[in-house]
């Protein structure tokens, strides 16, 4: 994103942050979009976060093949990686992907259709009505998603650790519970907030300023999700730096 | 009534008007005609507020919309109803939740009324009973009346419609054509239609602005087009054998 697309994308937030014609359509837009920002998710977050904890717990397991290194330590980690990093970063990477594009598609056929021209007629505020739920669903199901990632997460350790033999039940859970900080679930919470804030408003802006037909709604997609993906790695080292 | 005055845009120092005016009276069913290329879209656009003229005024029974914030902008937008070129219906909802979108938007009349609203609507053009059908279980004929439908639910002051003909047969044309007459006519809208459909110039051209190349080469009725010497509007209007051969009969 360049400097004049970085300026159109301020000016596009600062339109949809306009007063709402009428509060009671966007509250009604608001709860779809949370059903399918959150409700529609939670499936591939549950199966996502319950196989990375499987596999991270299997290879801290491999990778900690020491005496002098007690195997609480194996829940400790997946822990503390699932809770700061793992299901933040990877929930927010997945639902770029299929939340972004959508939001893309979406919004860029309406472009290009004269949907948008439509609304703009009638004296509604477009960007506002369009992109005013999708965020606000983003920066509240997005955390939401990411507090359910990190308990599966851990739960998928437990599970692999188990069935794998490379930590004992007892082991995992004594290593879950030792050395807990719970500001490590404030940092998560943040960057589950930024990055629901950018998988929403990036692919909004990219369909919202789509020009041409189906080729280009489909590159504006393509292209939401690669910015988004950039800016949820840059704004995850930022938080970290900031808040660690 | 709607005027403009000395309109000029362009884009990327490429002129596509130059300098057009004209007045659009109320009743009367208002023609911008010209070839591909010619500007009628992008000032049809510059009317409505969908592109920003480079210079030039649009007024709006005197009000000039041009220098207008965008919250006074919407005042006047809330009298203005459009026929979009492809409908532009919204896919995700109903024929009734689109007629009915604008009046969720801005009036606080009750379920009931609205509902009332809509299905006086939709009769008007002539799909009772069409209510719960989507976007894309509806023809483009009926799509288009959808939109005229619409357009017209909170009783709009000003009507545009770009090329409300394109994609359709000549029957539905006609009918088209006939519906956007009645309801100017009936309702006394200012109504601006853009084509460059010859029978909808001969059927209901009250008055005409024929544009070429961004400017504007004539001015006048549909009684008046076929005996004009501009060549270019000629050359526009004439076009097929069979409007030549017309041409001699009037």
């Amino acid at each position: 994103m360049n400097f004049t697309n970085f300026g159109r994308y301020i000016l596009l937030l600062k339109s949809v942050f306009r007063r709402p014609e009428k509060l009671k359509i966007y509250l009604k837009e608001i709860a779809k979009q949370m059903d399918y920002v959150g409700v529609g998710s939670l499936g591939l977050i549950a199966i996502i976060s319950t196989f990375i904890g499987a596999v991270m717990t299997l290879q801290i397991a491999f990778q900690l093949v020491s005496d002098f290194i007690p195997k609480t330590i194996i829940g400790s980690v997946n822990r503390d990686s699932s809770i700061l990093e793992l299901s933040p970063t990877i929930s927010a990477i997945v639902l770029a992907g299929k939340i972004g594009s959508a939001i893309s598609s979406e919004i860029g056929s309406m472009r290009v259709t004269e949907q948008i021209d439509a609304l703009e007629i009638m004296g509604i505020n477009a960007p506002g009505y369009l992109i005013l739920p999708k965020i606000i669903s983003g920066i509240t199901m997005v955390p939401m998603l990411v507090i359910i990632s990190m308990f599966l997460s851990i739960t998928g350790g437990y599970i692999g650790g188990s069935i794998s033999g490379a930590v004992t039940p007892a082991e995992y859970i004594q290593g879950i519970t030792t050395d807990f900080n719970p500001y490590t679930i404030v940092v998560a919470l943040v960057k589950a907030f930024v990055f629901g804030f950018i998988i929403t408003s990036v692919p909004a802006y990219e369909g919202f300023y789509v020009r041409g037909g189906a080729l280009e709604v489909s590159q504006a997609s393509t292209r939401a999700v690669v910015i988004s993906c950039i800016s949820i790695l840059v704004c995850d080292y930022l938080v970290t730096q900031l808040l660690l | 009534m709607i005027e403009i005055k000395d309109i000029y845009k362009s884009f990327s120092g490429n002129d596509v008007l130059k300098g057009i005016s004209g007045k659009f009276e109320e009743g009367v069913t208002n023609l911008i005609i010209g070839g591909s290329g010619s500007g009628k879209t992008t000032l049809l656009k510059c009317m409505v507020g969908l592109h920003q003229p480079d210079s030039g005024s649009v007024l709006y029974d005197g009000r000039d919309f041009t220098p207008m914030t965008y919250e006074q902008r919407i005042e006047v937008r809330k009298e203005i109803g459009m026929l979009f070129q492809g409908s532009a219906l919204f896919d995700s909802m109903t024929v009734e939740e689109n007629i009915m979108f604008p009046l969720n938007m801005f009036t606080d009349q009750s379920r009931k009324e609205k509902l009332e609203r809509v299905d006086f609507c939709l009769e008007r053009v002539n799909l009772a009973g069409k209510n719960k059908l989507f976007p894309a279980e509806l023809s483009g004929g009926m799509k288009k009346r959808v939109g005229i439908a619409r357009a017209i639910s909170m009783n709009p002051k000003y009507l545009f419609c770009d090329e409300p003909n394109s994609g359709l047969d000549p029957k539905t044309s006609i009918v088209i054509d006939e519906l956007i007459q009645e309801i100017t006519e009936e309702y006394k809208t200012t109504t601006i239609v853009v084509t460059h459909d010859m029978n909808s110039v001969m059927g209901i051209g009250d008055y005409i602005l024929f544009l070429h190349e961004g400017k504007k080469f004539w001015e006048g009725s549909n009684k008046e087009i076929a005996h004009t010497d501009i060549k270019e509007l000629n050359d526009f209007v004439f076009a097929s054998r069979f409007m030549k051969a017309a041409k001699d009969k009037f």
